[in-house]
């Protein structure tokens, strides 16, 4: 069953080598490890959903705007010169990864990626519109009538319904959804805000809805290098072959001793309700995304037929020979404490962000001026970044001492505002300066003294002989 | 492009579609000695077998409508040669109509700015930002970022103005640009001997120390040919860009080898007409700045 290849042979005996997906009929079921991932479904889409109505202050409190390339979150405004804190934050993420795969495989897979989550749902609008397995098969299989019209009608309406909201929510991380809505109703988006919305609801419909499983089989990196995370220690849904072999049917008085049978009933349930269509009896397949479907329904046949559970389970390649699971190894523990170091020194640095930036530019066209007093004057042009969510005065000063600087008093910059500041850094020409001398630009919050920022530039002036270079 | 040029391009760009088609046609299915689908393909990776896997039959698609898109693309779009696409698309159009739409977004901005006063805009800040945004795209490659001008180009932040300094003056300025022309006067002030002595006499007349003898030479000199244009007492004519020459502002320095050299070998300024490359509005705007960084107290 690991592939859905139906191959047949053509006229001239070559073989298709892209074969037509076959559908997967998912058997609805429950039990321990469902419920975490229903409970799972419920926090993550909630969260998702609620993001974009929260307020902060007077705007919307996760905010991506990607026109004026500023992206709020609560308190806190990142500009594209913060993106360093945005790989940070992926670096803590695969370390996360690294280390949830390492101790219990696909988790992520499982129970947190939003493929999952939203496919999760969007079988459950089928199994409301088309009924069970069996039901949903006989009806693919039947001619067309109105009852099936109907059915397939009320599903894909319903795929669209939640795709569409979905999709608004998405958009309304990077337009305010407070405006998006009645602007959407009023038609009054623009030609790439059409589009944009477009494709973010017909990308979960395809995805939840056509695409699924083959999203993690075909398209997502994340799903085959996790594989490479697997070591003998890491607890993975297994079948316990050594307990369940020789498979076989048999009635629940059958003493499976006597009948020289394992506990395996071959019942395939644990088949029907894998959503990639694998036997997870053929051992450890790429194509397992962990969602302990498997389990739930086998522990169910276990309880029916009075056997332990457990047949198949989460469990390790040491444990299945006896040994006993070790969760605390050097891998585990490594990817632990980079984790940690990791997210300590993202808040660290984060909590010790300058929300403020300068870029010095000195002036291209003229590398020094003589002013009529007999002084060298160079002109820089400081830009002064506001990335706070509060307006401030800012203050310069310039490094050596010889060097004066003609600047206002303070700079006023608006929340989140950029100010161009001419400056001219004047200096004697007597005793003659070097031709090229350092200087340092400080620059500081009028409230905040104490986030100075330094930047250094260079001080031109005429070539004099004798001058120190 | 020549024909040439347009042909190969062309030709290689087609060739090059063609043959993907021709190779995603010729890869659809397994060859002959080939393992079918799903089995072996040989090899041992650590005991794992690479299997020859089919991909689904939408990838397949996928790589289909790539190509169709391509063709697509090259009829609507330049791209075979000299071939300008039936959309009849340039990046000149697209950068036109870009500005067009930023300047119907900007124009009741500046409209409104444009109806008043100079001095008046000067005294908005909203207005002075704009207008030192101008500045710095436009003018600080000659007059500096702090407007401070350098050698041949005038100081914009004090009282001396060639040209004049009224809001009208400033802007006229900006708009049509300046010509000012002092011609070489060396044989006609006595050559040699007379640049030094008219040098010294117009070093005098901002109050600078000079030798007295040599400075009276060249007051009579200076008296019979400068004034001309600079005016008996030497403070200048705004009408046609000569400078006062009491203030102690020089243009091209205030040595007495910089003035010797502009009496020897003459001073062309040249202040390109900006009318058209900013638009009436926008000058309004930058001459508004102008004003204002030597009348800070917007009086």
């Amino acid at each position: 069953m690991s592939s859905p290849c139906a191959a047949a042979t053509g006229t001239d005996g070559r073989i298709p080598l892209y074969a037509k997906r076959e559908t997967i009929y998912q058997k609805e079921v429950m039990g321990w490890f469902q419920r975490l991932r229903a409970a799972a479904l419920f926090v993550l889409a909630g969260v998702f959903l609620i993001g974009p109505w929260l307020s902060w202050g007077e705007r919307q409190a996760v905010w991506f705007d990607v026109p004026a390339r500023r992206f709020h979150l609560f308190g806190l405004t990142f500009w594209p010169q913060d993106f360093i804190y945005l790989s940070w934050l992926l670096i803590i993420a695969a370390f996360s990864l690294f280390f949830f795969t390492t101790i219990a495989g696909r988790l992520w897979c499982g129970y947190a990626c939003p493929q999952t989550v939203w496919t999760k749902l969007f079988m459950w609008i089928e199994w409301l519109t088309e009924g069970d397995r069996n039901q949903r098969m006989r009806l693919d299989r039947t001619a067309w009538s109105t009852g099936k019209v109907g059915r397939k009608l009320a599903k894909h309406a319903l795929w669209l319904a939640v795709a569409c909201v979905v999709g608004t929510t998405f958009v309304g991380y990077f337009l305010p959804i407070r405006t998006l809505l009645p602007r959407i109703g009023a038609l009054e988006l623009g030609g790439a805000e059409w589009i944009f919305l477009a494709v973010a609801c017909l990308a979960l419909y395809a995805d939840a809805g056509w695409m699924r499983e083959q999203v993690c089989k075909y398209v997502c990196p994340y799903a085959r290098f996790q594989g490479a995370m697997f070591d003998t220690a890491t607890l993975t849904i297994f079948y316990d072959r050594a307990r369940g072999e020789p498979r076989g049917h048999r009635s629940r008085t059958t003493d499976p001793a006597a009948a020289n049978l394992g506990a395996c009933i071959d019942c395939n349930l644990c088949v029907q309700v894998c959503p990639t269509g694998i036997d997870i009896r053929n051992g450890t397949q790429y194509e397992c995304i962990g969602c302990a479907a498997c389990v739930d329904v086998c522990d169910r046949v276990m309880d029916d037929m009075g056997y332990a559970r457990g047949l198949v389970r989460y469990a390790t390649e040491e444990s299945l020979a006896g040994l006993p699971v070790r969760v605390l190894r050097p891998r585990v523990l490594a990817y632990g404490a980079m984790l940690v170091v990791m997210s300590t020194l993202f808040v660290w640095a984060l909590a010790g962000r300058v929300p403020f930036a300068v870029d010095v530019l000195r002036d291209r066209a003229r590398l020094y001026r003589l002013t009529s007093e007999g002084a060298i004057e160079n002109v820089y042009t400081l830009k002064i970044m506001n990335k706070d969510q509060q307006p401030h005065a800012y203050r310069i000063a310039v490094e050596p001492a010889a060097f004066a600087l003609t600047v206002p008093d303070t700079i006023e910059v608006p929340a989140g505002g950029i100010v161009d500041v001419p400056v001219r850094v004047r200096v004697a020409a007597e005793p003659p300066p070097p031709a090229s001398a350092p200087v340092s630009f400080s620059i500081w919050p009028a409230d905040a003294p104490e986030r100075v920022l330094h930047e250094p530039s260079r001080f031109l002036a005429p070539r004099t002989p004798g001058a120190p270079s | 492009m020549s024909f040439g040029w347009s042909l190969y391009v062309t030709v290689l760009t087609l060739a090059s579609i063609f043959a993907c088609f021709g190779l995603l046609v010729w890869a659809r299915t397994t060859r002959a000695g080939e393992p079918a689908p799903n089995e072996a393909l040989g090899g041992d990776f650590d005991g794992i077998d690479e299997l020859n896997t089919p991909l689904p039959r939408w990838w397949l698609l996928l790589f289909a409508g790539t190509i169709v898109f391509s063709l697509g693309y090259l009829v609507l779009y330049p791209g075979l040669g000299s071939f300008r696409g039936v959309l009849g698309w340039t990046s000149l159009g697209e950068h036109d109509a870009d500005v067009a739409t930023a300047q119907a977004h900007y124009a009741p901005l500046y409209a409104r700015y444009a109806a008043q006063p100079l001095p008046e805009v000067a005294r908005d800040p909203h207005a002075r930002a704009i207008g030192q945004r101008i500045f710095a795209n436009t003018c600080a490659t000659c007059h500096g970022s702090d407007a401070g001008g350098g050698v041949g180009y005038p100081n914009l932040t004090d009282a001396a103005w060639i040209w004049g300094g009224k809001p009208e003056e400033i802007e006229k300025t900006i708009l049509e640009g300046r010509t000012a022309v002092m011609p070489p006067f060396a044989p006609a002030i006595g050559g040699e001997e007379g640049i030094p002595a008219v040098a010294a006499y117009v070093l005098s007349l901002s109050g600078r120390p000079v030798d007295p003898a040599l400075a009276k030479a060249g007051e009579t000199k200076f008296k019979s040919i400068c004034i001309a244009c600079h005016g008996m007492e030497g403070k200048g004519n705004p009408g046609m860009g000569a400078p006062d020459l009491t203030d102690g502002d020089w243009l091209y320095g205030g040595t007495e080898t910089a003035i010797a050299d502009g009496l020897r070998h003459g001073r062309a300024g040249k202040m390109p007409a900006h009318g058209e490359l900013l638009g009436p509005d926008r000058v309004h705007l930058v001459a508004a700045y102008v004003w204002s960084l030597s009348h800070t107290d917007g009086e």
